[in-house]
């Protein structure tokens, strides 16, 4: 059986209210709530973000492939995937791939890992903006999803892929020339009369190929940029009652390249096992993907579902936001720029900066951060084994905010932070602000783009507030849930091999 | 470990020091001049008759030709010396330790720092290539994290720590008034000084030491010697420095109410000297004040107060200019800046003055002792370096 092993989406913590976009432009804007990247986030960030829940959902499966689509890449002639893949830990003979540029290769790449052999780890990831005002500014969203394909050998398969259908036409609806920050739009009316065919064609090849009528699909999830187009298929795809379900532009917007897996992913959170899902994804033409799930998906519960991370939000004013998206730039803090990295240094450190992977003293445990050959304590040489710390939790020790330091939005909150099992680094704090920050808190890790000079990203991690009910099990009490005194990694598996 | 010292051995016949400041119109090269003169001119001496130079800067320059060239010092040994903060200090530990190894017998220290060039407020590091995994964070909030630890920790609630450390401020503040080579030469009231913005965590901008540029200048000859020069020599005592191996930064013990390299190496300088009882002992103390809480933390850490009772001491007068033990009479970093190569050497330019008698009357200290110390730190809670120098007016 071949279909879906694991899915997880990742939505960023902040959100504007688009009601703020007319206040101060006096148009634009809406209803609701999009979500929003940080400042210290992009498409590869939100992927490996999304990356690792989806692999927390299958702890033991190997990953034969990893592949990222994304119409806003952080780089462009460098692959993005392999920091994905750096931050993964994924084995250094496994292929990472950048499968972008075009909205429909978030869908596309997911149909083509379903259609292909061995595991692939489908990340897709989007940041949308368009100029103040513009109904992409306020439509958008950003987010990833990751999607971990494979059959039996690489774990339960908790959704059963059963049939694809696809139709593709060459027309003009949406478009954007490299190096443009805003896409552009045809007029709405044109791209209907596209879609709308297009996608009933895909609907009705793929429910013929997996001999479905449209009555036993249980949980169907449109997803496309061409909202009208959107909504009139789905009137025509003859579904029971209830079977739609939320496209999230409510709440999170249209996150482009990641909304078909994210859908999935959404669809997946909410179904029981045997029921039938339909993805239906309109982009440059129509992708339909139906699955129906597995006795196994109501043995696995989500390692933090996509309706938690919708819910656990915090509003971004509108000021930011256009800073954050470069629309607008204010006064830089009075230090100096960081300087660019260097690649030989970030090439040594790999395990460290892009897997926060420090080295524990085999003899008296002693965590290094970042890792080191001579221990702190007893003094003992090369007699370390590497210390994965991505996914163990800390405790605030004491914190301090910093007005003085360089930071693309300051100011600085900075934290000592002591992990659950022992070990303790100093480190910026992430989606907060200041004034709620109290001894005491608990954080976990997360990957973020520190600066970027030069064209080049620093990637490192930093820590954030855990907020999900489930993630902060374990907590308060300081009952280490994961390594044990002996320092054992959480999950020593996808240790690469030759690095 | 053995640390020997080189107690009585080395003696400093001649100090400089210019006066600390925004010197715009004062390049580098000057500074280095003018200090280097009022030493040579001390000691009654010139730039030919020593026989090496130790040169301390952070980042005004490289190498020892950034001394030799404005200095036009011919076929001398002229060496360039980093240590972070201790850097002015480091430059006079390696030129007394190469005269009490007999290697020469005159030497030179000067420490130099052009800080106001950067147009920057602020210090600023060079950026050694690096993978970016490393903090940004500024050393103010990185010091600002110590101040709440130690009220949990001895149980001062906040008003009253925010009004000891307002204490130091205004003390260090009072000392500087009365300094002519100091930057601020301006009392500040209480008020003021806790009304002040905040920049990181609880400590305002009054709560930490300016920028200025400066330089200052010791000359070391042989004990035996030093009287050839001036009837009035310091000897030194103890040299004693410390680099930390940054465990504090990763180690969940440490708990940011003391500096394990302070106390490591005023030990070490203590046992050199043969001080047991320094509160008693010392004439005076110019200690690291970067930020007010350090100040109250060094206290400690230096043995001038019992642990937890610094921050009553201090309320109590008991470091002020005239209190059992004067800490920085010169006005310290506070009233100074910092510019980093300088510093050490500033500090023990006040002991010059002090145990000498030179001291002008109005910031005089009223005890006897025939002894001081100078202590610098360099880097972060947790990370840092420490020096800690005692020098003395008479052999022991």
């Amino acid at each position: 059986m071949r279909g879906i092993v694991s899915a997880a989406g990742y939505v960023p913590f902040r959100r504007l209210q688009r009601s703020e976009i007319a206040k101060t432009f006096g148009s634009g804007g809406g209803k609701g709530t999009r979500s929003v990247a940080s400042y210290d986030e992009d498409t590869t960030t939100m992927g490996v973000e999304a990356a690792r829940l989806a692999l927390r959902g299958a702890p033991d499966a190997s990953v034969d492939a990893l592949w990222f689509a994304t119409a806003d890449p952080a780089y462009l002639d460098k692959t993005n995937a392999t920091a994905i893949h750096a931050a993964l830990r994924l084995d250094g003979d496994r292929p990472a791939l950048d499968l972008g540029g075009a909205l429909r290769s978030g869908v596309g790449t997911l149909r083509v890992a379903l259609d292909g052999a061995g595991s692939t780890l489908v990340v897709s990831a989007d940041v949308r903006t368009g100029l103040p005002t513009s109904g992409d500014e306020a439509a958008g969203g950003d987010g990833a999803a990751a999607v971990l394909v494979g059959d039996d050998t690489t774990g339960p398969v908790v959704a059963e892929y059963l049939a694809a259908g696809s139709a593709t036409d060459e027309f003009l609806d949406r478009w954007r020339t490299p190096g443009e920050r805003r896409s552009k739009v045809w007029e709405e009316r044109f791209g209907e009369t596209k879609y709308v065919p297009l996608g009933e064609q895909a609907w009705q090849a793929a429910l013929k190929a997996a001999e479905l009528t449209p009555g036993e699909v249980d949980h169907l999830v449109v997803a496309g940029m061409h909202g009208r187009a959107v909504k009139a298929l789905v009137k025509r795809l003859g579904t029971k009652d209830g079977a739609l379900g939320d496209d999230l532009t409510a709440t999170v917007g249209n996150p482009g390249t990641a909304q078909a897996a994210l859908l999935l992913t959404a669809a997946l959170e909410a179904a029981g096992p045997g029921e039938v899902i339909a993805l239906v994804a309109l982009a440059d033409g129509a992708d339909v993907l139906l699955f129906r799930t597995t006795d196994a998906l109501g043995a696995r519960s989500a390692a933090r579902p996509v309706a938690e991370q919708v819910g656990a939000a915090t509003d971004v004013p509108y000021g930011k936001f256009l800073t954050w998206r470069g629309m607008v730039t204010v006064e830089p803090p009075r230090r100096p720029e960081p300087a660019r990295v260097s690649a030989s240094a970030a090439g040594r450190s790999e395990d460290w900066k892009f897997a926060f992977v420090g080295s524990r003293d085999r003899s008296t445990g002693a965590l290094h951060l970042p890792p080191s050959r001579v221990s702190m304590s007893g003094g003992a040489l090369d007699d370390m084994e590497p210390a994965p710390m991505a996914d163990v939790p800390g405790t605030i020790v004491t914190f301090t905010i910093d007005k003085l330091a360089y930071s693309p939005s300051p100011p600085i909150v900075f934290a000592v932070v002591d992990f659950d099992g022992g070990g303790r680094f100093p480190v910026e704090l992430t989606d907060v602000d200041a004034a709620d920050v109290q001894i005491g808190d608990r954080v976990e890790m997360t990957f973020r783009r520190l600066f970027t000079a030069d064209g080049i990203h620093d990637y490192f991690w930093k820590a954030r507030p855990l907020r999900t009910a489930a993630a902060s099990r374990g907590g308060g009490a300081g009952a280490p849930e994961q390594p044990g005194p002996s320092g054992s990694a959480p999950k020593p598996t996808r240790e690469g091999g030759e690095r | 470990m053995s640390s020997h010292g080189i107690r009585d051995r080395v003696a400093i016949v001649g100090m400089g020091c210019t006066s600390f400041g925004e010197r715009f119109d004062t390049g580098l090269d000057d500074l280095v001049v003018d200090a280097s003169n009022q030493a040579f001119a001390a000691a009654g001496t010139d730039k030919d008759a020593l026989d090496a130079y130790w040169f301390g800067t952070a980042q005004s320059g490289m190498s020892g030709i950034t001394l030799a060239r404005p200095l036009q010092l011919a076929n001398k040994p002229v060496t360039r010396v980093e240590n972070f903060c201790a850097t002015g200090s480091e430059a006079l530990r390696q030129a007394a330790y190469a005269v009490a190894s007999g290697a020469y017998d005159m030497a030179m220290a000067v420490g130099a720092e052009k800080v106001k060039d950067s147009g920057y407020a602020g210090l600023n590091a060079f950026p050694v290539p690096n993978d970016g995994t490393a903090r940004t964070l500024t050393a103010a909030a990185m010091f600002s994290m110590v101040a709440p630890a130690y009220a949990k920790k001895y149980g001062v609630d906040e008003t009253e720590l925010k009004d000891v450390l307002a204490r130091i401020a205004w003390k260090n503040h009072y000392n500087g008034a009365r300094n002519p080579r100091a930057q601020f030469r301006r009392e500040m009231s209480m008020e003021t000084i806790c009304a002040s913005p905040r920049v990181a965590g609880p400590l305002g901008i009054l709560d930490c030491a300016g920028v200025a540029d400066g330089a200052a200048a010791a000359i070391v000859v042989r004990a035996e010697d030093a009287h050839r020069y001036t009837d009035r020599p310091l000897y030194v005592k103890a040299l004693s420095f410390v680099a930390g191996n940054g465990s504090g930064l990763i180690d969940p013990d440490y708990d940011y109410t003391h500096f394990p390299e302070v106390e490591a190496s005023v030990r070490d300088a203590y046992a050199q000297a043969g001080v047991t009882d320094p509160r008693h002992e010392l004439a005076m103390a110019e200690v690291h004040d970067c930020f007010t809480p350090t100040e109250l933390v060094l206290m400690e850490d230096l043995g001038f107060a019992e642990r937890g009772t610094a921050w009553k001491e201090i309320l109590a007068g008991s470091f002020d200019l005239h209190g059992e033990l004067p800490v920085n009479p010169d006005g310290g970093l506070k009233s100074f800046g910092h510019p980093v190569g300088a510093s050490g050497l500033r500090m023990l330019f006040e002991c010059w003055l002090q145990l000498r008698g030179d001291a002008p009357e109005e910031r005089r200290i009223a005890n006897d002792r025939p002894l001081a110390l100078t202590h610098n730190l360099g880097g972060y809670p947790g990370e840092m370096v420490s020096f800690v120098s005692i020098v003395g007016r008479e052999l022991s």
